[in-house]
C-alpha cells in the first residue's frame, strides 16, 4: 500500500472516530464496539467495496451488511467521509425528526438492510449473494458480525445453508474485540478456537489486525479466498480502540458521556492524556 | 390445475418468482426438477430460510416460502416480522397443515395461534383459503401482490363451487337473516353442512367464507351483524387473536355490538388423532356446531 494511500485512510478513519466520540453523549452510543469496527469499515469502504454514491442503486454493486447494527455509529461517520451523509445530521443523532439512531435502517442512503437484532443479517446476505450467483453477476457481499454475535444458532444454522450453496461471493468480516456486551467472550461463551469453528462449517478463515490497514489490504485482496467456500476474516481489534481511557473496559460498552467528557476524549483521540471520566458507567442496557 | 401447477406457470412466465423450503416439498415435490435455479431447499432452517427470503426480496425477487405452519411461523417469527415486516418485504408464506389439519401430530405441531400472530405484523396479510379450489381461486391475487401475505396452506377437496376471489371480500352464501356462520379455512366445510342441517329445520343461515382475516371484509361484517340476529365464529384457531377477536375489533371500532356463539380453541391444545375423530372429540363436526346453534335458538333438535 502506498503511503499516501495509507495516511489517507489514517485520517479518515480518525474523522470517522471523531464523529463516534461526539455522538457518544445526548443519550449516547455503543462507543465500544463502533471504535472497534472503525478501521474495518473504512478500510472496507475505501478499498476492497465496489460501491459509490453513484451506485448505490445498480445491481452490480457490492453489497454491505452490518449485522451487529448497534456499532452504526462508525457507519455513520464513515458515510460523512465519503459525502454521502451531510456532516450536519449527525447533530440529529436520536431526534425524532431524523434516522440516525441506535441501529441501521434503510431510511440512510447506503445501509441496505436494518439490523439490530443479533443473527439476521447473515441470512439476509445470503439471499443476496445467492441472488447475484443466480443471475451470474460478480458483486461481493460482505457482512460485518460482532464475535457476541456468534453465540447465536442462526449464525451456524445460516452457515451451514452457505457452505452448502458454495457461496464463495460472500465474505463474512467478524470484529473480534473479544467483548460481548458486558463481559469478554472466552469468560462467558468462549469462542476459541474460532477459525476452525468456521472451517469446520466448511468456510476458508484468515486472521488479521482489524486495525492495521496494510495488512487488512493483503488479507482482503485474495478475496475469494478459496473457490466454492465462504470466506471469514476475523479481525482482531480492540474494543474502544483510540480511546486508552476506555479501550477493553467492559463497563464502557454503551456510553452517555457529558460535554466536557466528550472535548477531553476528542484531545486524547489526538494524543493527549487520558480523560478522567466521571459518568455514570451503563453494564447493561 | 393443482397449486404446483400454479406456481410453475407464475415462474415460467416471471423469473421473480421463486419457491423456497425448508425441506417441505409436499405442496409441490415435481416441482424442483422444472424450475431448477428458482427453487431453493435450504434444510431444516426456517430462519435462514426466512432471512435468505428477504435477502432475495432486496434484489428484487418474489419468495414463496413453504413449511409446516408451527415451526414457520412460530420458530422464525422474529425473523418474519424483523426481516420481512419491517421491510415490508413482498414474501410469501405459505404454512403447510395448519390448524385441525395436523391432525395425529400432536400439539408441537398444531398451528393454532398463527392467524393471530401474523396479522400482529403491521403490512403481513392473511389468506386463509376454504379448500384446495378456494386456495387455487386466490393464489395468483396473493402472490403477485406487493405485501407479504401468510397463506394458511389448505388442500382439502372443495364441496362448493367459489366465487371469484378478491383480496379483502368475503364470499358469501345465502342471504339468511336468523344466524350467520362467520369461518375461515378447513372448517369451511363443516360450516357449509351445518347451514344445511340447520335450514333442514327452517333456521335461514348466512354463511361467510372469511377469504382473508386481514385485511378483513369489514363492509360485510357489518352488514351481516346489521342483518343477522345471531353471529357464529367458526375458527381451528385458538380464541385469542383470531376472528373471534377479529370481529371484536370490526364491533368495537363501529360503536356496535352482537349476540355471538364462538366455536374456537378454548385456551387449549386440541386432541390429536384422525381429523375426523379430532372433529368430534373436540365438537366441530357439522352436526355439532349446528346441535350448539339449535340450543343457542331453544330449537329443539
Amino acid at each position: 500500500m502506498k503511503k499516501q494511500k495509507l495516511h489517507e485512510l489514517k485520517q479518515t478513519s480518525l474523522r470517522v472516530r471523531e464523529h463516534i466520540i461526539r455522538m457518544s453523549g445526548n443519550g449516547g452510543c455503543f462507543i465500544g464496539a463502533s471504535l472497534s469496527c472503525a478501521d474495518l469499515i473504512v478500510y472496507l469502504y475505501k478499498e476492497f467495496l465496489n460501491v459509490s454514491k453513484e451506485n448505490l442503486k445498480d445491481p452490480k454493486r457490492d453489497y454491505f451488511f452490518l449485522s451487529k447494527g448497534h456499532d452504526v455509529p462508525a457507519l455513520y461517520g464513515t458515510y460523512v467521509e465519503l459525502g454521502w451523509l451531510e456532516e450536519e445530521r449527525l447533530k440529529n443523532h436520536l431526534k425524532t425528526n431524523d434516522f440516525i439512531y441506535w441501529h441501521p435502517n434503510r431510511n440512510i442512503p447506503g445501509i441496505e438492510f436494518h439490523s439490530g437484532s443479533l443473527g439476521h443479517n447473515l441470512s439476509v446476505a445470503m439471499g443476496v449473494a445467492m441472488d447475484c450467483k443466480l443471475r451470474k453477476q460478480k458483486n461481493k457481499v460482505v457482512v460485518v458480525v460482532g464475535d457476541g454475535e456468534l453465540n447465536e444458532g442462526s449464525m451456524w444454522e445460516a452457515l451451514l445453508v452457505a457452505s452448502a450453496y458454495k457461496l464463495d461471493n460472500l465474505l463474512i468480516v467478524v470484529d473480534r474485540n473479544q467483548f460481548q456486551a458486558n463481559i469478554q467472550t472466552e469468560d462467558l461463551i468462549p469462542l476459541k478456537p474460532l477459525a476452525k469453528k468456521f472451517e469446520a462449517f466448511g468456510c476458508k478463515a484468515k486472521k488479521v489486525n482489524g486495525h492495521n490497514f496494510e495488512k487488512m489490504d493483503e488479507i482482503f485482496k485474495t478475496f475469494p479466498f478459496e473457490k466454492g467456500k465462504v470466506s471469514v476474516v476475523i479481525a482482531e481489534t480492540v474494543r474502544g480502540k483510540g480511546l486508552p481511557s476506555i479501550e477493553k473496559r467492559a463497563d464502557r460498552w454503551f456510553v452517555n458521556f457529558k460535554e466536557e467528557e466528550i472535548e477531553q476524549l476528542l484531545k486524547e483521540l489526538h494524543g493527549a492524556k487520558q480523560t478522567k471520566l466521571t459518568s455514570e458507567t451503563i453494564v447493561a442496557r | 390445475m393443482t397449486y404446483a401447477d400454479i406456481v410453475l406457470d407464475l415462474i415460467n412466465n416471471d423469473d421473480r418468482y421463486m419457491i423456497m423450503t425448508s425441506e417441505n416439498r409436499a405442496a409441490f415435490r415435481n416441482l424442483p426438477p422444472l424450475i431448477k435455479n428458482n427453487f431453493i431447499d435450504t434444510g431444516i432452517t426456517e430462519q435462514t430460510m426466512i432471512g435468505m427470503a428477504a435477502g432475495l426480496a432486496l434484489r428484487g425477487r418474489v419468495p414463496i416460502v413453504h413449511a409446516l405452519a408451527t415451526f414457520l411461523t412460530m420458530r422464525a417469527f422474529e425473523f418474519i416480522r424483523t426481516d420481512v415486516g419491517i421491510a415490508n418485504l413482498p414474501v410469501k408464506i405459505v404454512g403447510a397443515v395448519p390448524g385441525f389439519l395436523s391432525d395425529g401430530n400432536g400439539p408441537t405441531h398444531q398451528a393454532i395461534e398463527d392467524v393471530s400472530i401474523m396479522r400482529g405484523i403491521p403490512p403481513m396479510n392473511v389468506f386463509c383459503p376454504a379448500d384446495e379450489e378456494d386456495m387455487l381461486k386466490g393464489l395468483m391475487s396473493v402472490f403477485t401482490h406487493p405485501a407479504p401475505f401468510y397463506i394458511r396452506y389448505n388442500p382439502t377437496k372443495a364441496i362448493v363451487e367459489h366465487s371469484k376471489f378478491e383480496i379483502g371480500k368475503a364470499e358469501v352464501f345465502g342471504k339468511g337473516t336468523d344466524v350467520a356462520i362467520l369461518v375461515y379455512g378447513f372448517l369451511f366445510r363443516e360450516a357449509f353442512k351445518a347451514k344445511e342441517i340447520l335450514e333442514s329445520k327452517g333456521v335461514s343461515v348466512r354463511l361467510i367464507n372469511i377469504r382473508t382475516p386481514k385485511p378483513i371484509d369489514e363492509e360485510t361484517v357489518l352488514k351481516t351483524v346489521d342483518e343477522c340476529k345471531l353471529i357464529v365464529t367458526l375458527e381451528d384457531h385458538f380464541i385469542t387473536g383470531g376472528l373471534y377477536t377479529i370481529l371484536a375489533e370490526v364491533l368495537l371500532r363501529n360503536r356496535k355490538t352482537a349476540n355471538v356463539l364462538p366455536f374456537a380453541l378454548m385456551n387449549k391444545w386440541f386432541k390429536p388423532g384422525l381429523l375426523n375423530d379430532v372433529l368430534e372429540y373436540e365438537g366441530f363436526t357439522a352436526q355439532q356446531i349446528a346441535n350448539k346453534i339449535f340450543n343457542k335458538l331453544k330449537i329443539e333438535h
